[in-house]
């Protein structure tokens, strides 16, 4: 086992492209996702930009042929698409072939529908059968069920980094035995909790975010789903199976600063690098290419870029963030970067990081602002989230 | 002046929850974050929407906050200059 | 797998349960529908610069979490995993209430920054300066088991203690749109005990519970973690088949328990996954049950394993929990065992230390 663990399956569905093919065109092609809202009313629809997809709840309810009656939130719909396409793109048919997990992610949960029906709940009865969608719990719930997926199911919630949180997490019950077999990732839809949460922090871009720039204006928020099928050495070789890549190393470490922003030298995010390279046991100079966490905040990059400056120093490996394409997807962005950084290794290409023009003075990190075919060896990963939390994951090729 | 000093002094107490302050323990030219009063980048921004709700002052970039925000007695002159309710 | 003892555990809850050696002695069944917290006192454990923004749930957990630092005498654990099945629900209704009510207008970020799921492991972070692991898991019923989950393997990863918990908080709007789906019993009062009440739903309260997991036995030790595993889902028979083969799992049979610790929570239509347990795998087994105490949240199976954990330190067995006439001779094994609505199902093994 000391490849690490194998990636056999991925799925994805986001602003760029409702599967993996699609989001690999859109990357190519320099396509970002950021619209403006259609989705939901917000007072805010003229003052922000997020990465929306522009799929009804109805359609996509079809796309899974779901009942009408279903209760399904458009996080557990998008979750739903993006964990069925890694199932069939890890060539499962028997999800119980083996002991099967399921490890999702989420912050909003079923948070667009109790906005929603608030107050109506309690004079009309047809949608209380969303009253028990709300919880973070739901979605992994309705995606085990529809899957057949009865042993190991759970959800983590950390906030922005909460994906990283079950990659890892699967990565380490396949290394212990404790699963054969897992499916890991994250999904959060676009609400307007999350819209006026972030609005409050005044951190929201009016513009299309531009991660890493001196003169960055703040996030775009996003919404998507992502998954990967996680398989130990021993599934992989009885079913002779194709193999993406590798989760070779992972780390979750707490700032332990404050409770929404992270410290100036970047001390949880550079923990976090560390433990993880230790764990992949490779240096530095092993990493090819960070995708960053790279919200473009004024506090995010600037910190982020303190911790990269702190584990690399001069010797900076290729870095960008996707941010710009998708938004920043809350609970999903780690799923969503760990798709890209293993389309990156597979192709052999570092995604560009759009609207960069001027380097942070403190760091200057000059991020890749064009796509660069590039020998991949090993990408690293953050996510940051509230609360302290920072996690990085390290992809390998072998 | 006075009065709106007071005022403040009563609303950043009930706004930020600070308990264990009395109105006459915050001095006029008390920096209110950091050693001072302890506030921090999230009480910032709690100030900013008071200015909005309560003066009609609209601030866009957090980091103004900052030198309005010092002390009792430059919010107040903020204030009085640039209230609009 | 290596060890896992439980050096020292703390518990806020319905009822006043602030002393671990007293244990559930004195604790009175709760009658109302929706039972709030007994408070404990906040300041003893947490700076006033700290409290101002914490809701009740973040208090909790770190009154919780202190307790079971200092009895086991851990300064800053090696890692932090909560388990929070709705989060930080208070300030989450409050902020989208805000959000409503005001049409977007005025909002302030207190609110909505504490109302993430990991605000408490953040908080209970910042508080001790931990720059360690941390996870909150959020997995209704099975938050808690998945964090015991993790603390063991994190303690087979290497480290030496680990803080693991659980909290829930009662969020006013949240349980009146519980009741409406029946998740609350509608009758205010109880008019029989809990497990005779016979309607649907159950009776909502709130409470946390943290434990220090360490991979070596101190003189404070309540019971070594055995193991722990969780369903997605099971059928009612299912249930005794895997309880059989968990016990298996750990070259143990059914009679090797001395007590099982079951979740009971009077809803008419679920209790049947425990009843049929009892009435015939566990006939000879003494019966215990705890949530006439706790209420229902869901992470209420936290506090069944800080009632274990009392149980096999103090070698006795409180008549106020006990289903039936079974006396054990000594406590050495027992078992929990957890579900809600037949999802999320549970099984927990501690032996005494």
């Amino acid at each position: 086992m000391g490849k690490g663990v194998a990636i056999t399956g991925m799925g994805i569905i986001s602003s760029i492209g409702n599967t993996v093919e699609e989001n690999y065109q859109s990357l190519l092609q320099k396509t970002p996702g950021i619209s403006k809202i259609e989705g939901i009313s917000t007072i805010h629809k003229d003052h922000i930009k997020v990465g929306e997809i522009k799929i009804s709840n109805e359609d996509l309810s079809d796309l899974l042929n779901l009942p009408s009656s279903n209760n399904y939130s458009r996080t557990a719909l998008l979750a739903e698409i993006a964990a069925k396409e890694a199932l069939k793109s890890a060539g499962i048919t028997d999800v119980n072939s083996c002991n099967t997990g399921l490890i999702s992610a989420t912050s909003v949960g079923g948070m667009d529908l109790t906005e929603k029906y608030f107050y109506s709940l309690f004079e009309e009865e047809k949608n209380r059968k969303y009253i028990e969608s709300h919880s973070a719990g739901n979605s992994s719930t309705k995606i085990a069920n529809s899957l057949g997926i009865t042993g190991f199911v759970s959800t983590i919630s950390t906030a922005c980094s909460s994906a990283a949180n079950s990659i890892m997490l699967g990565a380490r019950m396949i290394k212990a035995g404790k699963l054969d077999r897992v499916i890991v990732g994250g999904a959060d839809c676009l609400s307007k909790f999350t819209i006026n949460g972030f609005k409050t922090l005044m951190i929201l871009s009016e513009t299309n975010c531009k991660p890493f720039d001196a003169n960055r204006t703040g996030l775009n928020l996003g919404e998507a789903a992502a998954f990967l099928v996680l398989e130990s050495d021993a599934c992989v070789k009885a079913d002779n199976k194709k193999v993406l890549g590798y989760v070779s190393g992972y780390a979750n470490a707490n700032d332990a600063f404050h409770q929404t922003a992270s410290s100036v030298d970047g001390e949880g995010a550079t923990l976090a690098m560390k433990k993880a390279l230790k764990v992949a046991g490779l240096c530095s100079g092993d990493i090819d290419y960070i995708n960053a966490h790279g919200t473009a905040t004024e506090n995010n990059d600037a910190s982020e870029s303190q911790a990269i400056r702190r584990v690399f120093g001069d010797n900076l490996p290729k870095v960008s963030s996707t941010k710009a394409y998708t938004g920043h997807t809350l609970a999903a962005a780690a799923a969503i970067e760990a798709v890209y950084s293993v389309m990156a290794l597979q192709n052999n290409l570092v995604f560009p990081n759009l609207n960069f023009e001027t380097p942070i003075k403190e760091t200057n990190i000059i991020p890749e602002t064009e796509l660069l075919q590039k020998d991949l060896h090993h990408v690293l990963s953050n996510s940051f989230g509230f609360g302290g939390n920072c996690s990085t994951l390290i992809f390998s090729k072998e | 002046m006075e009065d709106l000093k007071l005022e403040l002094k009563n609303n950043i107490i009930e706004l930020l929850n600070l308990e264990d302050v009395n109105v006459d323990e915050i001095k006029d030219d008390d920096s209110l974050f950091g050693d001072g009063l302890g506030l921090d980048s999230i009480d910032a921004l709690e100030l900013i929407v008071m200015l909005d709700k309560d003066y009609g002052i609209r601030l866009t970039d957090p980091k103004e906050g900052k030198k309005i925000f010092e002390s009792i007695e430059i919010m107040a002159a903020y204030i009085t200059e640039h209230r609009t309710k | 797998m290596g060890n896992y003892y439980i050096n020292g555990i703390g518990c806020v809850s319905a009822q006043d349960s602030s002393d671990n050696e007293l244990g559930l002695q004195n604790f009175v069944a709760l009658t109302e529908n929706v039972a709030p917290l007994q408070k404990p006192d906040y300041k003893k454990y947490i700076k006033p610069t700290m409290i101002r923004r914490m809701s009740v749930g973040v208090k909790m957990g770190v009154v919780a979490s202190s307790m079971a630092l200092q009895e086991a005498n851990v300064e800053v654990p090696e890692a932090i995993i909560t388990g929070s099945g709705m989060g930080c629900l208070r300030d989450s209704e409050k902020f989208l209430k805000n959000i409503i009510d005001n049409e977007e207008q005025f909002l302030t970020p207190t609110a909505f920054i504490q109302s993430t799921h990991n605000t408490v492991g953040g908080q209970i972070a910042l508080g001790l300066a931990c720059k360690a692991y941390n996870v909150t898991y959020v997995h209704d019923a099975t938050s808690f088991e998945t964090s015991l989950i993790d603390g063991m393997m994190i303690l087979d990863e290497g480290e030496q203690n680990v803080l693991v918990g659980g909290v829930d908080e009662i969020g006013n709007h949240t349980t009146e749109l519980h009741k409406l789906i029946d998740r609350v019993k509608k009758e205010e009062t109880l008019k029989n005990s809990l497990l005779n009440s016979k309607t649907k739903g159950s009776i909502y309260s709130e409470g946390s519970q943290f434990f220090v997991l360490e991979d070596k036995k101190k003189g404070n030790c309540y019971a070594q973690l055995l193991d722990v595993t969780i369903y997605n889902k099971l059928s009612k028979n299912e249930v005794t088949q895997k309880l059989e083969a968990f016990l298996m799992d750990n070259n143990l049979t059914i009679s090797d328990i001395d007590v099982v610790v079951l979740g009971l929570n009077g809803e008419v239509d679920y209790d049947a996954y425990y009843t049929t347990l009892q009435n015939t795998l566990l006939v000879n087994t003494t019966q215990v049950y705890y949530k006439h105490f706790s209420g229902e949240y869901n992470t209420a199976s936290a506090f069944g394993m800080w009632t274990a954990c009392t149980l096999l330190k103090s070698q006795k067995v409180p008549g106020n929990i006990q289903l039936n006439d079974i006396q054990p001779t000594s406590i050495k094994n027992v078992v929990l065992y957890n579900q809600y609505r037949g999802e999320n199902h549970s099984f927990v093994l501690l032996k005494s230390c």
